[in-house]
């Protein structure tokens, strides 16, 4: 720092300045350091620039590190005014009690069952049909592109009762993944559509000319497609399984529908997620404690750090998953071209 | 393709085409059956459903006894507060709209100038998008905590009260959650900054040299090039806030259906209902959002179909080159064959 402005004061080229040029100087010279110039940016713009971005990322946050403090306090520092954001002491009777309310391991288990197998059935079906969309010309394209634009805007509140009762007809409906991998399987997944369009954009990308190369080459259809697509949309390709997963993770609208009614209120009956498992964390707690009552592993009375705890061990899982898969996430979205060019 | 006038060439390429077709349609076959079946047919199931009496028990479908839209009537007097929940979910729109996408650009134009951490701030703007759930939500906004901390709530109701309730509802709505409406721009920043990184540099760089202050560089090039992402991410918006789990429609339209005395017919009704207004949503924010079509985009388009064409035509020309490459490289072995019979 000191040294530009001394440069600044020796200019120009060794003449002497008297002592109003050089203060002149000196002060054009702070000038540039805080307000910039064309070429470099101040240390002010600098400034402002971090000190908005910290803040908005603090607010942003704030729920998240509300909860994490939340679910660390005791009883005692949940009526301790004093006490805002770091608990006394670190309590982990809230996270106890909140795995055993929501059955964790189990639910856990079950949740990772119906997220995973839907997601490569969906994977594998949209890249081949984004593939079909992008490759080749067939009247009635445009009416079904339209289509598949439209099922994507349209709600899925319209579908998906006929489609529940579809499922009972069929007697899919009894809480197991059936009714997730058929529909992921005829490209009707959890935002199915998004990804056949994520993929139609990747592949119509791609110089047609490379694969028609590979058919002179005497390539079939098939073989062009499962030798030199797939291996150039890998990128498409881990965005979609990305999003995929944590579309079927988070889901409850859908998940409660195609799941059935008894699945639900008892997760004993088949598959549970666990956001299912949050939302109805108050009339588990009754029954858990009702349970635990006689004992000797007693739970808690229900409090806010309970349900607290509870909500940071539904997302839990996904915290981690996105944390080791930070940089995928993060450029997924660059790298897939979703912004089209 | 099947445009190309050479009527001698004309039998080879309608086999290609119709080699095609086939092919295109085994690729999309599984979404098509998909389609077929839980879409289109579920809609068409829908709509039988919503103008008939659907009986659970045995799958009956009576006719309606009281006129075809009675159940469409009986949703509009049963839900009295149907117009002030849409109305509320309108004006809920219109205000968060505007605000989720120049936060998501204002935090697109801060990460991409030139800063230390781009990409830690990147993994905390996009953290919500990965746990922003609808049972999170109900459990972060029972707690309070879905405010800004530093803005008072007290004050603004105050002043809201004097407001017609369908109006200052939303308002409130706004300022006590506003950090979770602000959750929803996480994938519209990433696409904003995908977008400002395409904005090529030179135009910048002109920009500058001609003595332009990032006032009016922001104006006049950066806006104007995010033009169509900003369509692109007001649609996602609206997809998203409509559709969502949270969504206080969403959710009388589920409580409707499973209730005893409402039932199918009437959820049927409901939906429809509310995918009609969805559908003027839609279309409002893409009228008023779509790019004017001035005279650059008509030429690149014009150019492009152009492109398109002369490509198609190099490939015909490739086509029958190689046909006829083949054919004589076929004629030239039946040739030594008979040479080799004798």
């Amino acid at each position: 720092m000191s040294k530009k402005v001394k440069k600044a004061s020796a200019s120009p080229s060794g003449r002497v300045l008297t002592p109003e040029q050089k203060k002149a100087a000196r002060r054009e010279s702070t000038k540039k350091l805080l307000l910039g110039n064309a070429e470099k940016r101040g240390l002010l713009a600098s400034l402002v620039i971090y000190v908005l971005l910290i803040t908005i990322a603090f607010i942003y946050l704030y729920p998240v590190l509300y909860m994490l403090s939340r679910s660390l306090m005791g009883k005692a520092d949940l009526l301790d005014t004093s006490v805002k954001w770091i608990p006394s002491q670190l309590n982990m009777k809230n996270y106890q009690d909140a795995m055993l309310v929501m059955d964790y391991g189990n639910s856990l288990y079950k949740n990772l069952v119906l997220a995973v197998l839907p997601t490569i059935a969906q994977v594998l079906v949209c890249s081949f049909v984004g593939y079909g969309f992008a490759r080749y010309n067939f009247p009635g394209k445009m009416l079904w592109m339209g289509i598949l634009v439209l099922s994507f805007l349209l709600p899925t509140q319209t579908t998906s009762l006929p489609n529940y009762l579809l499922f009972r007809t069929w007697s899919l409906a009894d809480g197991s993944v059936k009714p997730f991998l058929l529909t992921a399987l005829l490209g009707q997944g959890f935002k199915s559509s998004l990804c056949i369009l994520i993929f139609w954009n990747f592949h119509n990308q791609v110089p047609k000319s490379l694969i028609e190369a590979s058919e002179i080459d005497g390539a079939g259809h098939f073989y062009s497609y499962f030798r030199i697509a797939v291996p150039l949309s890998t990128a498409a390709i881990v965005v979609v399984a990305l999003f995929s997963f944590v579309w079927y993770w988070n889901d409850t609208y859908l998940v409660r529908e195609y799941l059935g009614r008894e699945a639900i209120s008892n997760r004993n009956i088949g598959l549970t997620t666990l956001m299912i498992e949050l939302s109805k964390f108050d009339s588990s707690y009754g029954a858990t404690s009702a349970a635990s009552a006689g004992g000797s592993t007693s739970v808690d009375k229900l409090s806010e750090a309970m349900k607290m705890a509870g909500t940071m061990l539904a997302i839990l899982p996904m915290l981690i998953f996105y944390f080791v898969l930070q940089k995928q996430f993060v450029e997924s979205v660059d790298r897939a071209g979703i912004t089209g060019e | 393709m099947a445009k190309v006038k050479n009527p001698h060439d004309k039998h080879h390429l309608t086999k290609r085409t119709l080699r095609e077709w086939v092919f295109g349609y085994i690729f999309i076959s599984p979404w098509l059956v998909g389609v077929s079946i839980f879409f289109l047919y579920a809609m068409v199931r829908s709509l039988i459903f919503s103008f008939n009496d659907l009986q659970l028990v045995g799958m009956v479908i009576t006719p309606l006894k009281d006129g075809l839209f009675s159940n469409y009537s009986k949703v509009f007097a049963t839900e009295i507060n149907l117009p002030v929940v849409l109305a509320e979910f309108a004006i809920s729109l219109v205000l968060q709209l505007p605000i989720i996408i120049s936060f998501a650009l204002i935090i697109a134009l801060l990460l991409n100038s030139k800063i230390k951490g781009r990409s830690l701030f990147r993994l905390i703007f996009f953290l919500p998008v990965i746990i922003a759930t609808g049972p999170v939500m109900d459990m972060l906004t029972a707690q309070g905590v879905a405010s800004v901390p530093m803005v008072g709530t007290d004050a603004i109701s105050s002043v809201l009260s004097n407001l017609p309730e369908f109006v200052a509802e939303p308002i409130n709505d706004l300022f006590s959650s506003l950090i979770l409406i602000l959750w929803n721009a996480g994938i519209q920043i990433l696409l904003f900054l995908a977008g400002l990184q395409k904005v090529s540099t030179t135009m910048y760089e002109a920009a500058k040299i001609d003595g332009a202050n990032a006032w009016e560089t922001f104006w006049k090039i950066t806006l104007p090039n995010v033009r169509s992402i900003i369509l692109l991410c007001s649609i996602y918006t609206v997809v998203t806030l409509a559709t969502g789990g949270s969504n206080a429609v969403i959710q009388m339209i589920y409580d409707a259906t499973y209730s005893a005395t409402k039932g199918y017919s009437y959820g049927a009704a409901f939906s429809w209902i509310y995918t009609v207004v969805i559908i003027v949503i839609l279309l409002l924010v893409f009228l008023l959002l779509r790019e004017k079509s001035d005279r650059k985009v008509k030429y690149e388009e014009s150019r492009g179909a152009r492109e398109e064409q002369r490509k198609q035509q190099q490939a015909a020309k490739a086509a029958r080159h190689h046909d006829k490459f083949m054919a004589k490289t076929e004629r030239m072995a039946a040739k030594g064959e008979r040479r080799k019979a004798k």
